[in-house]
């Protein structure tokens, strides 16, 4: 059986020292082996900016892609190969800004995936602007007046538009994002998982530090129930939506695969794609 | 008696017409006469003036005609907006119940039949459309019980009374004409060869083609003129195990479709001018990423939203150079829905052979105009997937942390592809510049190396058959004709008129534009004094690119429309004549 470390691969990431994205590297990476999967099981589909280079950095299958469009190159390869462990992952620029209507509607379409956000509410590779998670007059090159423009809620976006599984966590707590990947890897339907990744080069206010003082793990509050559409909503509300842990899981949840009719369990990327003789002629049937 | 003629149904959008259209053409159909249909609609549901023009022939046919045999008229828009295009002995028939009149200059001879009227004596005003196909048979000299089959297909699920009540109709429709009408003109269809054959429009046939080529996954955003290839799969796939899924948006299509082959299920999209535009930079990642795809693209009247249900063929320069940096990219253009079909199995089999996006390229004359089709061959289905290994066992082993040389440099530039969820084929995939294991790289050696391997895939051609059509019997021509896609019969048309009168005509249709079949086209341009290259658009792209690729400049003589209608055969010979005596147009 594959251990953490099978996951891992030779190639040093190009990310800053103390980038948050680290952990979740380390965290995917346990979670894989956790669930007992092997590296030929995964796949991870990334988008464009510092977090998108993840997907070189596993050792398991890879693609990283065109900026926001990491969803659905993913949702495309699951339902190929339903076999696969599918993992997309980005930046909150990806998934937010230029890719936000693929978020909305794969949370929709509820595809068996797993997405995994950085969340650094800033724009690092491009080297400092403000993203859509970036707080009101947060200072960056694009924005040396501060944001004027009020930051995305995706906690409470994703519960609006149907998500089955929602949950947040954060780079300095490893344990609960390894047991938040693994759940949600788990579920069946897409998992929506937003991470607070630190940047530590251009986001000087959202720090280690300033998470530590200011989110509330959902462990701690007295009675939380993520069953609960409406508490979810309610406590993102109440917290600004500064929470962590699993905010909201339908454990009813149906994958879109499951539902599609006539779909089978065997991969498609396995059936035969030769039609007979027989199926041919019924086909064409149609247009004498 | 006739060998061909043509009939046209006019009225307001939603009235019925396309059913008139479907229930004559497909009982002509079966009775083995060649058709070749073409619908003028509106970008709306309801209202607006809407028609179908059906070319009937006991030969085959596939360009709408110059002239007009036939009117059937729901409304006097109809006659007022058509009846130019009636022979002097054409005939109009017109419901009775809106007092149809012959326009001034118009020698037509009006028949007012009591469609609404009848209708309701049978029992529903709606039915008025079969009688005006019931009074259609009477003038093509065709039984009332060619339509059985059609009527109980249709309407017997809904019960025997409805069937019978249409029947009615029809046979009401038939009888009022011949009693009514003396002296008609004989428009009497001579019999035919009686042969099975396919009345499908291109759209049709590209969907049934893509099934065949075991493609079982399409993602797709409707637009016209393409949504009915995502229409016909939806309902068929589910039966092989395969969908197509309504994407958010066109980026959405094609990156689904580019992650759907990655995962190595033969995958596709569809969409028109305006979802290619959106497509671009994913397309740019197919080719780097050197993943097959197949892309579909219906053209129709640019640019922005331009003319969204007419026909146009702009999009040729931009289809083949609309995304950023160079990658290997192939773009075909079937020019009949028979090609559409074997053509769109081919482009799956390229797909996978060079590993690159393969765009079909159609027009809207093409996707949506219905045409007879000969039977479709099965064993003409080949399925090559390239170097796709499928065995894992041919994989070498891998040692820790090792990947799988997805990018390996070899002579033809192909290089081994392996599906995720192989054990010993783990790789990376990226669209930045990358190594041999698709791990990013700067290195300005391997950079030149890697984008000389993806160039050279098409560099010596590639294995399309038939990359030109070519109907060129004269060694030397006073003229050739170049087109491509929907204007093959028009063409062909024009040029038997033109040889009747004793002139040397060659015909190219190209069929495949990216890499352009330089040599075959120049061959023919050298063999002809003149050159007319005929193409739906204001610019003259493929006129561009053939001076381009084959130079001799002053040879060639760019005539276009971009009106939104397709050619009339009368046009392009006209412009032939034109250019044939004055040497220009």
């Amino acid at each position: 059986m594959a251990t953490f470390k099978d996951f891992r691969n030779k190639v040093k990431p190009n990310w800053c020292p103390g980038c948050g994205d680290f952990s979740v590297l380390a965290a995917m990476q346990r979670a894989f082996a956790n669930i007992g999967l092997e590296p030929e099981d995964v796949a991870i589909v990334s988008g464009i900016g510092c977090s998108g280079r993840i997907s070189g950095y596993v050792n398991a299958y890879g693609f990283h892609g065109v900026h926001g469009r990491a969803l659905p190159i993913a949702q495309g390869l699951k339902l190929a190969n339903r076999d696969l462990t599918v993992v997309a992952a980005g930046g909150d620029g990806d998934g937010f800004a230029i890719g936000m209507g693929h978020t909305i509607h794969a949370i929709r379409r509820n595809v068996n995936i797993t997405y995994i956000v950085m969340d650094n509410q800033v724009y690092g590779l491009t080297k400092g602007q403000t993203s859509p998670r970036s707080q009101i007059g947060f200072k960056t090159k694009s924005t040396p007046n501060g944001s004027i423009e009020s930051a995305i809620s995706p906690m409470e976006m994703a519960l609006t538009v149907g998500a089955g599984f929602v949950a947040q966590s954060v780079s300095s707590d490893l344990k609960q994002l390894t047991h938040v990947i693994e759940e949600g890897i788990n579920h069946q339907g897409f998992s929506l998982i937003n991470v607070y990744s630190p940047c530590v080069t251009y986001n000087k206010i959202n720090t280690y530090d300033w998470f530590k003082e200011n989110l509330v793990n959902l462990n701690d509050v007295e009675g939380y129930d993520s069953s609960d559409r409406g508490m979810a909503m309610k406590t993102l509300m109440e917290n600004n939506g500064l929470v962590t842990g699993i905010i909201y899981q339908n454990k009813e949840s149906q994958s879109y695969e499951s539902l599609i009719k006539g779909f089978k369990e065997e991969p498609l990327a396995k059936q035969d794609l030769q039609i007979s003789k027989d199926q041919f002629d019924k086909l064409v049937a149609e247009f004498m | 008696m006739k060998k061909q003629l043509s009939w046209k149904v006019g009225g307001q959008q939603g009235e019925g017409i396309d059913s008139a259209g479907e229930t004559l053409s497909t009982a002509l159909n079966r009775k083995g006469y060649y058709l070749y249909g073409y619908r003028h609609f509106s970008s709306r549901i309801k209202g607006g003036h809407s028609n179908t023009k059906i070319r009937i022939s006991i030969e085959p046919t596939r360009s709408i005609s110059d002239e007009l045999n036939i009117l059937v008229a729901f409304d006097q828009e109809t006659i007022d907006l058509n009846s130019h295009e009636l022979v002097k002995d054409g005939i109009i028939l017109a419901d009775a119940k809106f007092n149809p009149t012959v326009p001034e200059g118009v020698s037509a001879r009006l028949i007012a039949v009591p469609f609404t009227e009848i209708a309701q004596e049978v029992g529903m005003a709606q039915m008025k459309n079969m009688v005006a196909v019931g009074a259609s048979a009477a003038l093509l000299g065709l039984p009332v019980d060619a339509f059985q089959e059609v009527m109980e297909e249709r309407f017997l699920r809904k019960g025997q009374k409805v069937v019978d009540k249409n029947m009615e109709a029809i046979a009401r429709g038939k009888e009022f004409v011949e009693s009514e009408s003396l002296d008609l003109p004989d428009y009497k269809l001579e019999p035919s060869d009686g042969k099975k054959r396919l009345y499908m429009i291109g759209n049709d046939a590209i969907a049934l083609g893509a099934l065949a080529a075991g493609a079982r996954l399409m993602a797709a955003y409707p637009i016209t003129p393409s949504s009915e290839i995502m229409e016909w799969l939806i309902k068929r796939l589910p039966e092989f195990g395969g969908t197509v899924v309504q994407t958010e948006d066109e980026i959405a299509a094609i990156t689904m479709t580019i992650g759907a082959n990655y995962g190595g299920v033969r995958a596709l999209t569809a969409s028109a001018g305006p979802g290619l535009s959106l497509m671009t930079e994913a397309i740019g990642l197919a080719g780097m990423t050197e993943t097959p795809a197949v892309i579909v693209n219906t053209q129709r009247g640019g640019p922005s939203t331009g003319l969204p249900t007419k026909q146009e063929q702009s999009d040729v320069l931009a289809m083949l150079y609309s995304t950023h940096g160079e990658i290997p990219k192939i773009v075909i253009a079937p020019s009949t829905a028979e090609e559409c079909f074997y053509d769109t199995i081919q482009a799956f089999n390229l797909a996978e052979e060079y590993q690159c996006p393969v765009i079909i390229m159609s027009d809207l004359a093409l996707s949506l105009g219905k045409q007879t089709v000969e039977p479709l061959e099965y064993d003409r289905i080949e399925i090559q997937r390239g170097k796709l290994v499928t065995d894992e066992e041919e994989l070498p082993e891998l040692a820790n942390s090792e990947l799988f040389k997805r990018y390996e440099f070899t002579e033809d530039g192909v290089s081994p592809r392996v599906l995720p969820g192989k054990k010993y084929g783990l790789h990376h995939v990226t669209g930045v510049e990358h190594d041999e294991t698709g791990r990013p790289s700067e290195s300005p050696v391997n950079r030149k190396k890697m984008m000389d391997k993806r160039l050279a895939k098409l560099k010596n051609g590639i294995n399309f058959k038939e990359p030109v059509f070519l109907d060129t019997k004269h060694e030397e021509a006073d003229l050739l004709i170049i087109g491509f896609n929907s204007t093959r019969g028009t063409i062909h048309e024009a040029m038997e008129r033109l040889e009747a009168e004793g002139l040397k005509v060659n015909h190219a249709h190209i069929r495949q534009l990216l890499p352009f079949p330089t040599e075959i086209v120049a061959e023919q341009v050298k063999k002809a004094k003149k050159v007319l290259v005929v193409e739906n658009n204001a610019t003259g792209q493929l006129t561009s690119l053939i001076k381009m690729h084959v130079g001799m400049a002053d040879k060639l003589v760019y005539f276009g429309k971009y009106d939104g209608n397709p050619f009339l055969p009368s046009e392009i010979y006209n412009q032939c004549k034109e250019l044939l005596v004055h040497g220009h147009i």
